[in-house]
């Protein structure tokens, strides 16, 4: 197939050909560095308004520093939920399997940083607020966003049929996506229901400039690391299941 | 309609044929919801403070164990291929089934919670909101239950994974439910809650039966 | 802003629940690409086995 953006013949690329695996792995190859270059310069940034620019805070200290890393890591699990959510469909609606191994490659990367945002959200509680967790609105709906990430991959790796797998996942995230916004609601509704005081972890110290930029900084930086993640395992899993392909086997790294 | 009709009479009559399956659910319920007072004590107050989580819980949990039978049987031995071939919509037939699941699932939880109730000391007005809440809230519970026994027909390990998957999918239903029974024995308005689910119930008719069949036929293919 | 390198790690105090949550993150992020990076070079271990095992059997088992 040939790798055509032919100007003088008046042919424009196809992107829609990148849908295949043997041709979306190459440009994945090539793109994975970028993504690597660009998530360490965005941390550097981000890590340095972190620590070095952003003022201490009056009331929490500097305690308050987690939020640089507890605020993007929440923002990327639900960011990247939806993401994955909306490539399953694709692979559903369309029959594509390099969108379903999209899906699939999200997953785990979405699942970690769900992980991480209840852990540095205990360990912003707890000196802030005395104790390792709160049934606060969105640390509750951080961990039941966990569970349905973990769904998602238990579902896929209990069965056994590849493609039978993509689609039921696919209906599984999809579900989900449209329970998530459910799901915050009512949790919501449940926490002020019940709280005595109200303290929430989603007050954050009021904003200096300064503050949002760190946060924005680290939350750019976590979604180059994700899409460049996501890429390197896309391509490991379409190494095992084009594995009986002839573009496989003719790989210059497997050919060696 | 008549198909729908047909599939709700024959999933009953299979249920009749083996009552020990569905009446071990509800004995669950009884049971589950038996144990939390031996665990916490016996203090009333406590009890009654507890009693819409503790058998809104247990409502979730044995609704889960009578799901397995929605598709499974029938997938073994090849009827469920049937109806997906049949000529009838097969989403009107899932819907059949779940309302099977429901008559013979739900709605007896919806009669026997006031029994239980009444272990936990609920006042009257509490255990009329508990049924009222039940009685919204069950056709809920086996509607987005047969999306997760759908999803996992003839899985190894199936019946544990279809719990993981449904139940954080549950969590409104249980929010507002078990609210609702609260904010009645406190004395708060109960009429938020009962518009929720209400509208949980709504989306959930409208949408669901058609996602479970689609889940069915990816099971199938 | 910070006077020394040792005020810098104690963070006002707060020097466990900060570098804890910072160190998780940094440990996540630096462990899961080496577990992709490993899953792809075992994949890519085993192809180079099948076509090796693939060429041994076309030759006739010499």
């Amino acid at each position: 197939m040939s790798n055509v953006n032919n100007l003088s013949s008046g042919q424009v690329t196809n992107w829609f050909k990148f849908s295949s695996p043997s041709a979306f792995y190459p440009l994945a190859g090539k793109m994975i560095p970028w993504f690597w270059t660009l998530t360490i310069i965005f941390g550097a940034a981000g890590l340095w308004v972190s620590f070095f620019v952003a003022p201490v805070d009056a009331v929490q200290g500097q305690g308050y520093r987690i939020i640089f890393v507890h605020v993007p890591v929440s923002w990327m699990s639900m960011f990247i939920y939806v993401v994955m959510a909306a490539w399953a469909g694709l692979g559903l609606i369309f029959n594509t399997r390099l969108s379903a191994m999209m899906a699939q490659a999200l997953a785990p990367i979405g699942a970690w940083m769900a992980f991480l945002s209840l852990w540095t959200g205990a360990f912003w509680g707890k000196p802030m607020w005395g104790a390792w967790w709160v049934w606060d609105a969105r640390l509750t709906s951080e961990l039941i966003l966990l569970f349905l990430y973990l769904g998602f991959i238990a579902l896929q790796a209990s069965i056994d049929n590849v493609r039978r797998a993509d689609k039921a996942g696919a209906i599984l995230a999809l579900v989900g996506v449209v329970n998530v916004p459910i799901i915050y609601f009512s949790v919501k509704w449940w926490n002020t229901l019940h709280q005595g005081a109200s303290v929430s972890l989603t007050k954050a110290p009021a904003m200096a400039q300064t503050m949002l930029w760190g946060m924005l900084l680290m939350a750019l930086c976590l979604w180059m690391y994700s899409i460049a993640v996501g890429l390197m395992r896309v391509r490991a899993i379409i190494l095992e299941r084009e594995a009986h392909t002839d573009w496989v086997r003719q790989l210059n790294e497997v050919k060696q | 309609m008549n198909a729908f009709i047909a599939i709700v009479h024959r999933d009953l009559l299979l249920v009749m044929r083996r009552k020990s399956e569905v009446l071990t659910a509800l004995f669950f319920f009884v049971i589950v919801t038996s144990l939390f007072p031996l665990g916490i004590g016996a203090d009333a107050a406590l009890l009654r403070k507890i009693a819409p989580g503790v058998i809104w819980v247990a409502a979730l949990l044995s609704t889960l164990l009578g799901l397995q039978r929605m598709f499974a049987a029938d997938y073994a031995d090849g009827t469920l291929e049937q109806l997906v071939l049949s000529p009838n919509a097969f989403t009107a037939l899932v819907f059949g089934k779940i309302v099977a699941h429901w008559l013979v699932c739900g709605l007896p939880l919806v009669l026997l919670a006031p029994v239980i109730g009444i272990q936990f000391d609920l006042d009257a007005q509490s255990l009329k909101v508990l049924m009222a809440a039940l009685l919204l809230g069950t056709p809920v519970l086996s509607l987005l239950g047969s999306v997760g026994a759908a999803l996992t027909l003839g899985v190894r390990g199936g019946s544990v994974l279809m719990s993981l998957l449904i139940l954080p999918l549950y969590i409104p239903v249980l929010i507002f439910g078990a609210g609702a029974v609260y904010a009645s024995s406190v004395g708060l308005d109960i009429t938020g809650h009962f518009s929720l689910l209400g509208a949980l119930l709504i989306l959930a008719l409208a949408f669901v039966p058609w996602v479970s069949a689609s889940a069915v036929k990816i099971a199938i293919e | 802003m910070w006077n020394s390198s040792a005020e810098f790690f104690a963070m006002g105090g707060y020097a466990l629940y900060v570098w804890c949550s910072f160190g998780a993150c940094a440990l996540v992020f630096l462990l899961e690409p080496l577990t992709v990076r490993a899953r792809q070079r075992a994949i890519i271990r085993r192809l180079q086995r099948e076509v090796l095992a693939e060429q041994f059997d076309q030759k006739g088992g010499k």
